[in-house]
């Protein structure tokens, strides 16, 4: 194998490894948003579930069990965010602010009161996490040149929430435009009033989709601290909600071109860890931070109207009133 | 969001933001006594951490003089209904503006002017980090909320490569400049104290305060008294409205972003000309964040918010003795406080006013006239 294909190959491998909470984050707030509900709090969702996660799989043993308890975690912050912006109409970018906030506060609270770890919770053993699955036929494929090496190191060898999060994009894509539910979701997201004459209750509709993106914060948190690491460790979400969100607004709220910006925020975190201290011919060193902060550029530039236009939702943080 | 008109003022700007505050501390207290600890312990070190150790007071009043500003500049931008996530990015690009002019000038000019120079940098590069976000939404359409939160990542991977390759003091492992030189920076109050011949505490409490508080007060007349305050109050209220009265939506959208910008950024000149004397790494620490919850609590008025700043203040300077006392409370923990805040006086803030309408019908009123 050539040394630059050895190198592309392992960059798509690590690409794959950084997008997958960005995946499940940036679904979650397609299920949110396109209901209306803007969602900040993907972060802390992220935050919060990691922890359970990692917590109760260090007390239970069964990883199955830390990933419910962390889809329940991120349901509750889900819920709470529910009840202060569906139900009592509150702001949703302050209670998406508050949920973010109060998982950095409460994770390193209750971690250091569990476990007197500064924060962290103790390492979990390779049995008690989800570790990566190797498909069949390896040998016999490695012999096929280019597609077998993929097949290989790309494809096979991860752990089962790589894999889910590809079926989670597929899953929201059906959801949302091939179900008669995401036909009403994304009509209560545009126009709330309408729906609302139709005789569907509006507040049922949002509580629904906000939960679903509970669920799917939830898995990114489950990845984070019991598949992909051995355990949580304070502020280990590290902005990635964010970055999912700025991937949600680049796929201009579609399932298919969101997954692809994930993909693409995820090669760039990786090429920016691999470029670092390289020389490149004409450019010289680029920064890691460069790296770092083309995400966030790239979506500005995007919502600046300069590459294609990023359309929210019509109805889109406007709580939703009876009386209008 | 709006207030209540069947309860009087009193009820709906001072009973109910208390009630509010009052739940938010109850179900910290829950998460204390969840732990295994007695809240009522807690709070009283807490107490004693802000105000009663000596220079604790101190300690106090100098965060507070951090929340004052960030606070002010979320709270100028909701009065023009923006939101502005980016107090944060914009008190540490606001450190570079100080860190620049004193790494620049502080060689070859008096000591004096370059403080002078210094705090212009920050306003003016706090101000610049405000006004991208501001052009973007009042020219482009780009929501406040999403460019600013990106405009903090940026930022913090900006100060990181400058801090990290560029301003570096040489020879030195810490991202932190050089120290500026001695004559340059804001004064101690214990420092100025000795001089009027009075003895308090060491404390990092600065010149900063004095200009937070003129700052308020300054703020209090450009919103209620001046032609500018009245179109963003107006922008805030209805921008259709505004547009009808001819105000220029765009341009004041704009100018709100730049002084809010540069609100925040004079958070570098308490941190960096107060206490730190140079530019270095994560020197804002969440007060940008934090600003949020000020706004939100003092109610976008500057008394409301110095109350609120004192308030977040004293909770800062007492979540620092939690570590001492307590083997399983950290200091921490004033950030779950800080989230309960949020979530009880920002997106629940208006729970508590049907019930507490009904209440007040039921005693005071009629229900024909209500």
């Amino acid at each position: 194998m050539p040394e630059s294909f050895q190198l592309i190959i392992s960059l798509l491998d690590s690409t794959i490894r950084i997008a997958t909470p960005l995946i499940f984050c940036a679904m979650a707030g397609i299920f949110s948003e396109r209901s209306g509900i803007i969602d900040i709090g993907l972060e802390g969702k992220m935050l919060l579930s990691a922890f359970v996660a990692a917590t109760a799989t260090f007390l239970t043993g069964s990883p199955i069990l830390g990933l419910f308890a962390a889809i329940l975690a991120s349901c509750g912050a889900s819920f709470i965010h529910g009840f202060a912006c569906i139900t009592n109409r509150g702001d949703q970018v302050i209670s998406g602010l508050a949920i973010n906030i109060l998982a950095s506060g409460l994770t390193i609270t209750l971690g250091i009161a569990l476990f007197s770890r500064g924060g962290q919770t103790p390492p979990l053993a390779s049995e008690q996490r989800f570790m990566p699955i190797e498909f069949p036929f390896l040998d016999e494929m490695s012999y096929v040149p280019v597609l077998g090496d993929l097949f290989v190191e790309v494809i096979s060898g991860h752990n089962i929430l790589v894999y889910l999060s590809v079926l989670a994009v597929f899953f929201t894509y059906y959801v949302i435009f091939k179900t008669r539910f995401g036909l009403r979701l994304r009509a209560v997201g545009e126009k709330p009033e309408a729906v609302d004459t139709a005789g569907i209750s509006v507040i049922k509709l949002r509580y629904q989709s906000i939960l679903i993106a509970g669920m799917l914060c939830g898995l990114a948190g489950a990845y984070l601290s019991i598949a992909h690491g051995a355990g949580f460790g304070r502020e280990m979400s590290a902005g990635k909600g964010y970055i999912a969100l700025a991937a949600m607004i680049f796929g201009k709220w579609n399932p298919i071109p969101t997954l692809f910006a994930c993909l693409l925020f995820g090669f760039l975190e990786a090429l920016g860890v691999r470029l670092e201290g390289v020389e490149l011919m004409w450019i010289g060193e680029v920064p890691v931070q460069v790296m770092q902060a083309l995400p966030y550029v790239l979506t500005v530039v995007l919502l600046a109207g300069f590459i294609g236009k990023a359309r929210a939702p019509g109805a889109i943080g406007v709580p939703y009133s009876k009386e209008g | 969001m709006s207030d209540s008109n069947i309860i009087p003022k009193w009820l709906s700007v001072g009973l109910i933001p208390l009630m509010n505050l009052f739940l938010a501390f109850c179900v910290s207290g829950l998460f204390i006594l969840f732990i295994g600890e007695n809240p009522f312990r807690a709070i009283s070190v807490m107490i004693k951490g802000a105000f009663y150790y000596p220079g604790a007071i101190g300690y106090t009043l100098y965060y507070t003089t951090n929340f004052i500003f960030t606070g002010l500049a979320v709270a100028l931008a909701f009065h023009a209904r923006l939101f502005n996530i980016g107090g944060e990015g914009q008190a540490y690009v606001g450190g570079l503006g100080v860190g620049l002019v004193c790494l620049v000038f502080d060689q070859h000019v008096v000591g004096f002017l370059v403080t002078i120079l210094a705090i212009l940098g920050s306003v003016i590069f706090g101000a610049i980090w405000g006004i991208i976000p501001g052009y973007l939404q009042a020219k482009r359409g780009s929501h406040i909320v999403i460019t600013t939160i990106m405009f903090n990542f940026i930022a913090a991977a900006l100060m990181v490569y400058l801090l990290v390759n560029v301003i570096i003091e040489p020879g030195q492992m810490s991202p932190e400049t050089r120290d500026f030189a001695s004559g340059v920076g804001l004064v101690q109050i214990h420092i100025l104290a000795k001089y009027l011949g009075l003895d308090i505490a060491m404390s990092p409490l600065n010149l900063s305060f004095i200009v937070a508080l003129t700052v308020s007060v300054g703020f209090w007349f450009l919103v209620w008294r001046t032609k500018f305050g009245y179109e963003a109050r107006s922008l805030g209220h209805s921008e259709t409205a505004a547009i009808y009265a001819g105000i220029k939506v765009s341009s004041t959208i704009i100018i709100v972003m730049a002084i809010s910008g540069g609100l925040a950024g004079l958070v570098a000149i308490n941190e960096l000309l107060g206490v730190h004397n140079k530019l270095l790494l994560g020197f804002t620490a969440g007060y940008g964040f934090t600003g949020i919850a000020v706004a939100l609590m003092g109610r976008n008025h500057p008394f409301g918010i110095f109350l609120a700043s004192l308030l977040f203040g004293a909770l800062y300077q007492g979540g620092t003795e939690l570590d001492f006392e307590f083997s399983s409370i950290t200091r921490e923990m004033v950030l779950l406080i800080q989230g309960l805040i949020i979530l009880f006086s920002g997106a629940l803030a208006y729970m508590l006013n049907p019930l507490v309408e009904r209440a007040y019908l039921k005693y005071y009123g009629n229900y024909s006239s209500a």
